[in-house]
This record gives structure tokens, C-alpha cells and sequence, in this order.
């Protein structure tokens, strides 16, 4: 297949907080500021603009891809939203990357925004309308019983328990620490997690990513543009998505086939064969503890139901063989939907620079990827990125 | 570039700022209703729902009997084949035992928890399940693989819905 060579050369984050004063649109604004800033652009450069946001639920705005428009710099130029639920902010790069890609435009500016603390009394309830309207709702399910049956489905059929998958939630808000942008970073103990409130069994509150507002920005050029913007240009080799049955009751929940599906393909872009070798640091999507785990299986990363044993090992820690969620995740960074998977998107391009600060993992990693995950427990998005 | 040496946007609130109207904001209340069409393939599930039977529908291709029925065969891409009626029994694939409600508030003081499951229905080819709740179990006795029967509402109540199976139970023996 022929297409020009894609680059990340800019990016741009906004706090991730519970309740943020500024609008979607503002806090796209900043983002997306920052991100061309960092590189030395203006929007001037900017040839055309991929927005990702989740549920337009959320805030109570019909069509908020119009609405975000503004604060993203899509106005009178080359501008689309990308929506697949919690997936959106590793799909809204894909996106921006086949703009580029395919030679139609040099740049490219991926702007993720969200704003979750609108909806009242809790954006949980919003997501109701995702479970289907007769044969579902009129159960009155919450979001959080998928999650805590998949978590049950994964836990028996390998024999893992709370107390190993708690120390993920652990290990991320710990990260979260060193991140300057984060909403929940704390020093906690395996016990605190199995005492917080049990929500939905056997999901407790602190095996929850907390919903947040926030935003992210990237910065995509081509090849021949990136070599004028920066002598660090970070390459996405590989890009892959994938969807599954929306009849979610009726596939196995302990293991995500789409998100294999989807890493395969991007490992074949990128010329993976050995994924457990290759991919050196990686940001699995964690909304949950356990999804950390189950993604680690999913992208090959892990043998099905051992990505515990890497936690236990410590594999997975900062200073570990293989980094998982070094920025501190959706767990301890926050959870604004789209922008989370851009947040670790940004992650990646950072650590592999060496420009992550305090959070910067050692070994001078040449390759890792981003992952996300959504929908109706059925969309995988995965972008492998090199330096 | 790193990110400590950027000034980082969002201004945080405090939970109290819109109460104290330190923070102007509108509330609204959306009055939306919708009338769903259900298909030729749910309208049938539910008028068999009324009658106390579970129906499920066949892909002659793949050869999966599959419920909730479906016009369609997703894995195929065909039309399905022919009605199949299924039993109304069945095996718990995964189950929680949930303490909040739909909008995350908590169940009241005393109350069960909700207990939602996925039931592989018998009859219904390997792995085809549908969400619905337990009943007649305490939380802590629900066990993966336990088998367990739809209870459902008296004749004359049943309004061709989900809800007209009101919950599974566990089967003796
Ligand atoms: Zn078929």
C-alpha cells in the first residue's frame, strides 16, 4: 500500500479535572493551542482538523461536532468528528492519520474534548441509551453492570482475584503522580481499593476511573513537512480498529477478540511479528482495573489470562521490562472519554522522545502503542507509534 | 517538549461552586419521547414473551440458533432462516451483584441489590445469552454455571416485554 509516512510532532493537554469551569469548546482551545505551540505552528499550517468527543449525551448538545468546531480550528477548513464511545480518542489519530496518509493534506490537527460534568446527577446516567431500547432498558441496566460482568467472566475463567486486579488501580494512580495533568493521583494500598464502596460486585469505587472534563490535542505532519517542524518527529507505523457484535450477551466476555483484531492489523502495518518483543511501553486502555489486564491479553502482549502475572512480577511497573500505563491511565490521570485515548496517545510520543519528566521510563524505548476501547464493550482502537 | 513546562488549561471547580451561584449555569430538563418500532424479529419475541414462550431465530448458513432472534445473520450477512422455540431455561455465564441504580444513585438502605446476569439460553446455540436479573437467590449463593428457570408474571399481567419474564431462579437439584 502506498501512503506517506505520518508523524506526530506537537502535543497539547489541559488538566484533567471533576468539574472545569471552561466550556468544551475552551478547553479545545487550549488543548489545541498548546499542541501548536509545542511545535512552533499556528493554525495557519493547519490544513485540516479530526475531532474526537464521546456521547453528545454528555453535554446536553445535539451534534457536538458542530458545536466543538470552533474551539478545535475547524472552522472554514477540512473538519470531521469521530465517534466509536470510549474508543474515539485512539480512533480520532487513525483518522487524522489517514488524512495525512493518504496524501490529501501535509497536516493534520487532532483535537479531543470532553465534558462529562454537565449531565445531572451523574453522566452515568446518560449511558442508559446505549443498552438497547426493548430488549435491554427496560431492565434499567447501568453502564457499570457490563463492566462488572465482564470483570466476573475474566476473574473465573482464569482464577484471578480482586486483590491481584486491585493492584493495577494501585500501580496507575500512583503514576498519576508524576503527571501533571491528573485528577486523581494518590498513594493507595491494595487494601483501599477492597474497601471502598462496593458499587456493582465485584467492581468497588476505586476499580473506577473517575468521570472528569478535559481535553488533548495532537499535532500530525507528513514526512517531508515533520522533517522541517522537528528533529524528534514520532512516526505512527501502524494503526488498526476493529468492532465487534453489538449483541454483547452473545460473545465470551473473558477475552476481547476485537481489540486482537484490531492490533493485529496495526502490527502488520508496522512490521510487529513478535508484539510481546517488539512493543517495548504501552498505555492499554483502563477505565477499569481489570481492562488493563484483559487489553494486555487482547494486544498480544500477554498469553490469555497471564497479564496478571506480569503485574505481580512488576513487570508492568515504570521501572519494569514493560511499562503499562506509565502516565498513570484513565485511573489516575482521569477519564474524559475521548481525550483519555489521546492522553495516552500523547504518553507514548513523550516517552519516546525522552521528554516525560519524572514519568519517563528507562531503556530509551523505540516503540510502543496506544490503545482504547469502547462502545457497547465491542470497538478496539490501537496506534503503534515508533521514533 | 514537557509537559511541566506548559501552563496547563481547565480551571477546576469545587462541587459547592454551583450551589453557592459562584458559577452561573442553566438547568434544563429535555422532554423527549420516543415511540421505538421494534422489527419483525422483537415484535415476535415479544408476543411470544406474552405468551410465556421464548423464541429464537435460526441462520440455515452458520447454523446458529440465536436470541435475541434477528431478521439478519451478522456473521453471515444473510437473511436468518426460520423461527426456533427455545427453552425457557438456561446457565449463569457471569452475574453482579449491584448496589446503584441506572443514574448511579444508591439503592435505598435494606434494599437487594440488583442482581443482573447473562443467561445462556438452553436451546439457543453455545454461548447465546441475554441479559436479565436473578431472583429467589441470596447474592452470596449465585454461582457461575448454575442453571436456573424464568419466573414469569401471571398471564394476565404479561404486556409483551423483557420484563414479562420477571427474573431467573435457580433450579433445584
Ligand atoms: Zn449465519
Amino acid at each position: 500500500m502506498a501512503y506517506q509516512r505520518v508523524a506526530i510532532v506537537g502535543a497539547g493537554i489541559t488538566k484533567f479535572v471533576r468539574r472545569a469551569h471552561e466550556t468544551g469548546k475552551e478547553l479545545a482551545a487550549q488543548a489545541a493551542k498548546m499542541a501548536l505551540d509545542s511545535c512552533g505552528m499556528t493554525m495557519k499550517d493547519i490544513e485540516s482538523v479530526s475531532l474526537g468527543t464521546a456521547p453528545d449525551a454528555f453535554d446536553g448538545v445535539h451534534m457536538k461536532g458542530e458545536y466543538l468546531s470552533d474551539g478545535s480550528g475547524g472552522w472554514r477548513k477540512p473538519y470531521m468528528r469521530q465517534f466509536v464511545g470510549g474508543g474515539t480518542g485512539v480512533f480520532a489519530p487513525i483518522h487524522g492519520w489517514y488524512h495525512v496518509a493518504s496524501g490529501m493534506f501535509d497536516t493534520c490537527l487532532v483535537v479531543c474534548s470532553e465534558k462529562m460534568s454537565s449531565c445531572h446527577p451523574h453522566p452515568q446516567g446518560a449511558f442508559k441509551t446505549i443498552f438497547d431500547h426493548t430488549t435491554e432498558q427496560a431492565l434499567n441496566p447501568t453502564l457499570i453492570w457490563i463492566f462488572a460482568l465482564e470483570m466476573n467472566r475474566y476473574m473465573s475463567t482464569y482464577g484471578i482475584t480482586k486483590e491481584e486486579i486491585a493492584l493495577v488501580s494501585v500501580k496507575n494512580k500512583k503514576n498519576a503522580m508524576d503527571h501533571p495533568a491528573a485528577q486523581l493521583p494518590m498513594e493507595i494500598t491494595v487494601e483501599d481499593v477492597l474497601n471502598s464502596e462496593t458499587l456493582a460486585w465485584p467492581v468497588n469505587r476505586l476499580d473506577i476511573s473517575p468521570a472528569s472534563d478535559g481535553a488533548a490535542a495532537i499535532v500530525l505532519a507528513s514526512e517531508h513537512t515533520a522533517k522541517r517542524i522537528t528533529d524528534k518527529p514520532v512516526w505512527i507505523d501502524g494503526v488498526g480498529w476493529n468492532l465487534d457484535t453489538a449483541y454483547w450477551a452473545t460473545r465470551d466476555l473473558y477475552y476481547p477478540r476485537y481489540v486482537e483484531k484490531a492490533a493485529r492489523m496495526a502490527y502488520e502495518m508496522a512490521g510487529i511479528t513478535e508484539p510481546k518483543r517488539e512493543i517495548e511501553i504501552a498505555e492499554p486502555y483502563d477505565p477499569f482495573d481489570y481492562k488493563e489486564l484483559h487489553h494486555m491479553e487482547g494486544l498480544l502482549l500477554a498469553d490469555r489470562g497471564k497479564a496478571v502475572e506480569m503485574l505481580l512480577d512488576g513487570k508492568t511497573q515504570r521501572d519494569g521490562d514493560r511499562p503499562m500505563c506509565p502516565s498513570g491511565g484513565a485511573l489516575g490521570v482521569g477519564n474524559p472519554i475521548a481525550a483519555t485515548g489521546l492522553m495516552k496517545v500523547i504518553e507514548i510520543f513523550l516517552q519516546l522522545r525522552g521528554e516525560a519528566g519524572k514519568r519517563q521510563v528507562p531503556g530509551n524505548p523505540r516503540c510502543g502503542l496506544a490503545q482504547a476501547w469502547g462502545d457497547l464493550m465491542q470497538v478496539g482502537t490501537v496506534v503503534v507509534l515508533r521514533r | 517538549m514537557e509537559l511541566e513546562k506548559f501552563e496547563l488549561g481547565a480551571t477546576p471547580l469545587k462541587e459547592s461552586a454551583m450551589k453557592d451561584g459562584k458559577v452561573l449555569t442553566l438547568h434544563k430538563k429535555p422532554n423527549l419521547k420516543y415511540a421505538w418500532d421494534n422489527g419483525p424479529a422483537i415484535d415476535r419475541y415479544l408476543a411470544e414473551l406474552k405468551k410465556g414462550r421464548i423464541i429464537a431465530r435460526k441462520c440455515n448458513k452458520c447454523r446458529r440458533i440465536m436470541i435475541p432472534p434477528r431478521m439478519f445473520c451478522e456473521l453471515c450477512w444473510r437473511p436468518t432462516d426460520e423461527w426456533v422455540y427455545v427453552e425457557d431455561t438456561g446457565v449463569v455465564n457471569t452475574f453482579s451483584i449491584c448496589y446503584v441504580n441506572w443514574d448511579a444513585s444508591r439503592i435505598k438502605k435494606g434494599d437487594k441489590p440488583h442482581l443482573p446476569a447473562v443467561i445462556e439460553i438452553d436451546g439457543a446455540s453455545d454461548g447465546m445469552g441475554i441479559l436479565h436479573v436473578l431472583g429467589e437467590v441470596e447474592p452470596d449463593k449465585v454461582k457461575i454455571g448454575m442453571k436456573v428457570k424464568a419466573v414469569w408474571k401471571k398471564p394476565e399481567e404479561r404486556e409483551g416485554a423483557i420484563t414479562d419474564i420477571l427474573y431467573f431462579k435457580p433450579m433445584r437439584g
